[in-house]
């Protein structure tokens, strides 16, 4: 049985109440008297407030309360969590409620407290505010550029941070060089579009001055830290619940105005507040993903060797920087642009820049699949240049199998990995060279088909404290469990972290039922309620098995030693004497003589004959603080076809391996790879967010903005390979984020190779029907 | 989002919705909803009343008679979709509610608002044009009937009066030799028709003795490809005289081709020919396959 | 203004004196307390308020309470029998056709729909029939696996 568990697909604990309606999210909770706030936000980009008039909106039916400008000005600003260092961060004062001056459409002017939503709605188009219209710049290069209009004093050209990496002798790397490579990638800006809309729900107790936040969070104990330092509520009477929460893809990371807001009206008005946003709200407000424009070049000889990556980014960071902001182009991404490959030298450049559009977060993969893209484009540039096969070309330059740590330009140190393993089994999976031969046949007969690979490595289970301090992370990134055995030997788990959809209500039932013996069933694990679990630092950058589940891990070890210490207690053995096996602790040679561990749960409870110095009851706590970051890995190949006539493209097949070390459960773990890959599909073929000259978000609902829809998808074929990270417990290494790290860049490649015999030589994403055409025709010198 | 207040008001026959519209000035008429009730969620609308037509049973309902399709306006599309009978007499007009929106939309949304609403991007309103539909109301000034070439006016614009109720639509079924399509490049997020493209093709003996293409999608109304007809008819079918005569499609366009973030004005007058090549095509095979059944 | 409306959801009348302006959805969910039926998109894009109304699916976000007068209507709530689970809802748990779970109650009823009328459906239908439905998780694949063995099992009843 212990050894089944573990890498088995059993079906989720999760899904019972899921399938049933039975789960109940922020929007699903209502109190008694209970009312229903609206923010007012601004349908400016950028603006100077001349004057706001709440008077009629207060005498509307049903209004309760309106509250803006100063007089949510109580609120403190919202801080930012990621103090960039080395970098001359310049963190723009951001408030909950704008004062004087608004600076993205969506920015909170004021509240509007009803006794419905419709009221509440009903009164905030009675509010009078007045503007006076600034100008406005949204896309991130020409806010960088002296004389563009400026966000905010202070902050010349508009530029929040200027960071670089380098490693390796890069002058030399482009001396020596036999050949260059140069491209220009834009990295659209991209909307995270978890299925439920964000959501707060606020209730104060004034007799006690507690509050309760339920939230759409995806980290409650950093949103419970940030809502004390912003609202005043201090940490001891601030409860911070995440109820079932659904998807987050990072946008449910950062600490929204919103959410302070709901709080604030609580504590005014001492009724319970909730607010939820429509999807137009989450558009123009939940933090955007992306928006990078690159300029790169890549130095290599004439036999496929790669010298050197020179690069200089601009990232978009919206009007304020977000709660994790300035870590994600920067830590996430230029540390990751060795890829998988051995390459000697490295210099970016990148200029983090404020601009008037919604802030900008961690999405999904979060700074990495904008460096995977980068590399992985460029080494298909570089093929082509060369006329290789870009297989071969990325076999010649990969970094060769290691098991325990490998130094790469960037100064990280890669846990294991055998990255030409992953991608020549990939190849074989598909018959790579069949598919090309049915490829130039297809050509032949006027269809085209591409090709298009990518390999990738992600840096994940984040991470090192230490190392969080010196990259300026304004708090820790180890994290905690507590197991707690019951008398009858059924089991609590309680973690820090918050999962919203990954299934570790399971999977860590599985962990623990594989390494103490007690059956799956018996173990509830407990997340999202920081009054009930302990401290954690919250469910992103594929961390929570990876840090979450070895603080599991070693917490039932640790309940095993003391099981272990009561069990030679009442075998009359000597501890050295006991061991484990199979959900027993016997004497060694004498199988019989064994206590299982539900029998040694019973004796600890009612402690009639425990050992001596030894506690009563059976649970331990661990805050696991890794010794250093996990990399999860893979190839995926995606095989498209471009109808020519109308530039349309259809993705006819999508093959996934990945190596996120051994499995807890397969099934999950392929779920986790087939979203990650159509999220990442959705940027290359349909979604952007588009904003006009104003600043006005064009694609502000899903009736423009194209979301990946089971018609125009195929079945994704995963496969996997098994490296285990060295210092992780069980060698896990985390898969929420590597589908969507890889899958951009695998279809742009394909699509590229689908029309380069047409001339085509750079695409633009999403790679819309217009888009494709337009290449095709330019490259036939039509338009 | 929540919708403006208004009242509501719930009609039991024509005759009364009719009354009701008078009564209640600036009152819209609500079937399905799918067409205002999003509006009215935007607060892109706020009449002041609506009045429910809903559940006037002499507008619901599919007959064909005397080589005549009448379709009662509120029929939704999943009916008109799945209608092995409108399949049989008109399957242009099935395939194209088989395109719009998606099942849930379709179980709701009628041919009547549908029409009523005329956005350009529909589907209803191209095929009906191709297919010459007769639009019956009734209003203050009694019954009125009105073609498609009269009834769809421009962008969300048509010709019945404020007050008048929609009732019927009436097609010609299917006559022997014809074959009828519907083909459609999609929003992939509004699942509205960036290009529509209607053909109704009648072949004897492999030549095209007839063909109507109505455009949708790209032009604020539906319009007719009367340069693509007059190219076609006469011709034998074959890809190169379909793609021949479809290529005149820009002679029909004019100069109001729509474009947006999707899909620009040029692009769409561009590829236009494409889809049609592709509508023409399709009818062209089904027409020969009829032929050749009879 | 207020109009009296009834509406049956799942097998429970539930009379209420409602604007004419209020939603199906916000009826099932604010004034019946039942609460499965989820809000996605407001424009009738995600389909995560799909709920039967007289055994049809329908878009809650995009139908009047006042409409549904004298309706019945069955939400996610209502699809289990006698305590035991629909068919779609098993094969959803089996083949992990659901993550975070927020579209899943719109999703079944909108797979419902599709194998209503099309009882063996080939994955390209499946595909076809959820078009109306967004799942930002799966990226489709299991929910397609649901839907086939759902039928399946559906078909051998």
């Amino acid at each position: 049985m212990a050894t089944s568990i573990f890498g088995s697909g059993i079906r989720r604990r999760e899904d019972p109440r899921l399938i049933t309606g039975a789960a109940t999210y922020t929007d699903d909770l209502s109190l008694p008297d209970m009312v229903h706030a609206a923010m007012l936000r601004s349908p400016h980009a950028h603006a100077r407030i001349t004057r706001i008039d709440t008077s009629r909106a207060k005498k509307a039916p049903g209004v309760v309360a309106v509250f803006a400008g100063a007089e949510i000005d109580a609120l403190q600003a919202m801080p930012c969590a990621w103090l960039l260092p080395n970098s001359n961060l310049k963190v723009a004062t951001y408030r909950c409620g704008a004062c004087d001056v608004v600076r993205y459409v969506g920015d909170i002017v004021g509240v509007v407290v009803a006794e419905t939503p419709y009221q509440a709605q009903d009164a905030l188009e009675l509010v009078d505010v007045d503007y006076e219209p600034l100008p406005v710049v949204t896309d991130p290069v020409s806010a960088n550029k002296p004389g563009a209009p400026q966000l905010h004093p202070d902050v010349p050209n508009n530029e929040a941070f200027h960071w670089t990496v380098g490693g390796g002798d890069i002058d030399a790397a482009f001396k020596n060089a036999e050949l260059v490579v140069k491209e220009r990638i834009v990295q659209q800006r991209l909307i995270p579009n978890a299925m439920e809309p964000r959501a707060a729900l606020a209730q104060w107790k004034g007799a006690s001055g507690e509050l309760t936040l339920w939230n759409t969070t995806q980290n409650p104990h950093i949103l419970r830290f940030l809502c004390s330092v912003v609202t005043g509520v201090s940490e001891d009477k601030l409860r911070v619940i995440a109820p079932e929460v659904g998807g987050g893809f990072g946008s449910k990371i950062a600490a929204y105005p919103a959410d302070f807001i709901t709080v604030f009206c609580a504590r005014k008005l001492n009724r319970p507040v909730k607010w939820t946003e429509s999807r137009r709200e989450n558009y123009q407000a939940t933090t955007h993903g992306r928006d990078h424009v690159q300029e790169i070049e890549l130095a290599a000889k004439k036999d496929g060797t790669i010298l050197g990556l020179r690069a200089t980014v601009w990232a978009g960071m919206g009007a304020y920087l977000s709660t994790a902001a300035p870590g994600i182009p920067t830590i996430l991404h230029g540390l990751m642009l060795s890829g998988v490959y051995k390459l000697p030298a490295l210099k970016e450049d990148v200029h983090g820049v404020y601009t008037n559009t919604t802030p900008v977060e961690a999405y999904r993969g979060a700074g990495r699949p904008e460096a995977t893209f980068m590399i992985e484009r460029m080494m298909d540039k570089l093929a082509a240049e060369l006329k290789m096969d870009p297989a071969e070309l990325r076999l010649k330059n990969m970094i060769p199998r290691f098991e325990n740590g490998h130094s790469v330009v960037t100064g990280l140190s890669y846990d294991s990995g055998d990255y030409p393993a992953g991608l020549k089994k990939l190849l074989a999976h598909v018959k790579y060279q069949e598919l090309r031969k049915e490829q130039a046949d297809a050509r032949k007969k006027g269809r085209y088909l591409g090709i298009g690979l990518a390999t990738y490595v992600e840096i994940c289970g984040l991470g090192p404290s230490q190392v969080a301090g010196a990259i300026g992370f304004q708090g820790g990134l180890w994290e905690s469990a507590i197991v707690r055995f019951h008398p009858t030997g059924k089991v609590h788990v309680f973690i820090g972290a918050s999962p919203h959809g990954q299934g570790e209500e399971t999977t860590f039932a599985q962990i623990v039922a594989s390494e103490i013996g007690v059956d799956v069933g018996d173990v509830k694990v407990f997340h999202g309620d920081t009054d009930v679990t302990p401290m954690g630092w919250g469910t992103y950058g594929s961390r929570t098995t990876a840090v979450g589940g070895a603080a599991l891990v070693f917490a039932t070890r640790k309940v095993k030693e003391k099981a272990k210490i009561i069990a030679a207690h009442l075998l009359e053995a000597a501890v050295e004497d006991i061991e484990y096996g199979d959900g027993k602790f016997a004497v060694k040679g004498s199988p019989d003589k064994a206590k299982t561990i539900q029998e040694i749960a019973l004796m600890a409870h009612v402690a009639w004959n425990m050992p001596k110095d030894v506690e009563a009851g059976l649970e331990a706590s661990m805050f696991y603080d890794p010794p250093n970051f996990t990399f999860p890995y893979g190839s995926h190949l995606a095989v498209v076809e471009v109808d020519t006539e109308t530039g349309q493209v259809d993705l006819k097949r999508y093959v996934a391996l990945d190596d996120c070390g051994p499995q807890i459960n397969p099934v999950i773990v392929e779920g986790q790879v087939h979203g990650g890959v159509v999220q990442g599909v959705g940027q290359a073929l349909w979604e952007e967010a588009v904003y006009d000259e104003n600043g006005q978000l064009l694609t502000g609902s899903m009736v423009d903005y194209a979301l990946p829809r089971a018609d125009l998808l195929p079945n994704i074929e995963v496969l996997s390979t098994v490296t285990p990270s060295p210092h992780h417990p069980l060698g896990l290494k985390g898969i929420g984020e590597a589908g969507t790290i890889a899958s951009t860049a695998a279809v742009y490649n394909a699509v590229l190779d689908a029309v380069a015999p047409l001339g085509v030589k750079t695409l633009q994403m999403p790679m819309t029907p217009e888009r494709v055409w337009r290449a095709m025709q330019q490259a036939q010198g039509r338009a | 989002m929540y919708a403006p207040e208004f009242d509501y008001y719930r009609a039991k026959s024509i005759a009364e919705a009719g009354e009701l519209l008078k009564k209640y000035p600036g009152a819209k008429l609500l079937a399905g909803g799918h067409s205002l009730i999003p509006l009215l969620k935007l607060r892109l609308a706020s009449p002041p009343a609506l009045v429910d037509i809903g559940r006037i049973g002499e507008l619901k309902g599919l007959a064909v008679k005397d080589g005549k399709v009448r379709i009662g306006a509120l029929t939704t599309h999943a009916e008109l979709a799945s209608s092995t009978e409108l399949r049989a007499q008109c399957p242009a007009l099935a395939e194209a509610a088989s395109h719009v929106g998606d099942p849930a939309v379709r179980n709701r949304g009628t041919i009547g608002g549908n029409v009523a609403h005329a956005d350009p991007a529909s589907d209803l309103p191209t095929v009906l044009t191709a297919l010459g539909a007769r639009f019956e109301s009734i209003g203050p000034g009694g019954k009125k009937t009105i073609t498609a070439d009269q009834f769809f006016q421009g962008m969300m614009a048509t010709a019945l009066g404020e007050h008048d109720v929609l009732t019927d639509i009436e097609v010609a079924a299917q006559a022997a030799g014809q074959g009828g399509s519907y083909v459609k490049f999609v929003h992939p997020a509004s699942r509205y028709a960036v290009i529509g493209v209607a053909a109704i093709v009648t072949a004897v003996a492999g030549n095209c003795t007839s063909a109507v293409i109505a455009l949708g999608g790209l032009v604020p109304r539906p319009v007719r490809a009367s340069s693509v007809e007059k190219a076609i008819i006469g011709q034998t079918l074959t890809p190169d005289t379909i793609a021949s005569a479809a290529g005149r499609v820009s002679a029909d366009l004019g100069d109001e081709v729509l474009g947006d973030i999707f899909a620009s004005a040029e692009y769409r007058r561009t590829v236009a020919p494409v889809w049609v090549k592709r509508a023409l095509t399709k009818a062209a095979e089904r027409a020969m396959s009829q032929a050749a059944a009879v | 203004m207020k109009v009296p409306v009834t509406v049956t959801v799942n097998g429970r009348r539930y009379a209420r004196d409602v604007e004419p302006r209020l939603l199906l959805v916000h009826f099932i969910r604010d004034l019946g307390g039942i609460t499965g039926t989820k809000i996605g998109c407001d424009t009738s894009q995600c389909g995560a308020c799909t709920v039967l109304l007289d055994g049809v699916a329908v878009r809650s976000c995009t139908c009047l309470a006042v409409q549904a007068d004298g309706s019945a209507v069955t939400t996610i709530e209502g699809l289990a029998e006698n305590g035991k689970l629909h068919p779609l809802q098993e094969a959803f748990w089996n083949k992990h056709g659901l993550q975070c779970g927020f579209c899943t109650p719109g999703m079944i009823l909108a797979a419902h729909e599709l194998l209503r009328t099309k009882p063996k459906p080939t994955d390209e239908e499946i595909r076809a029939g959820l078009e109306g439905n967004m799942c930002r998780c799966t990226g489709y694949h299991n929910i397609v696996r649901s839907v086939r063995e759902a039928a399946g099992a559906m078909a051998g009843r």
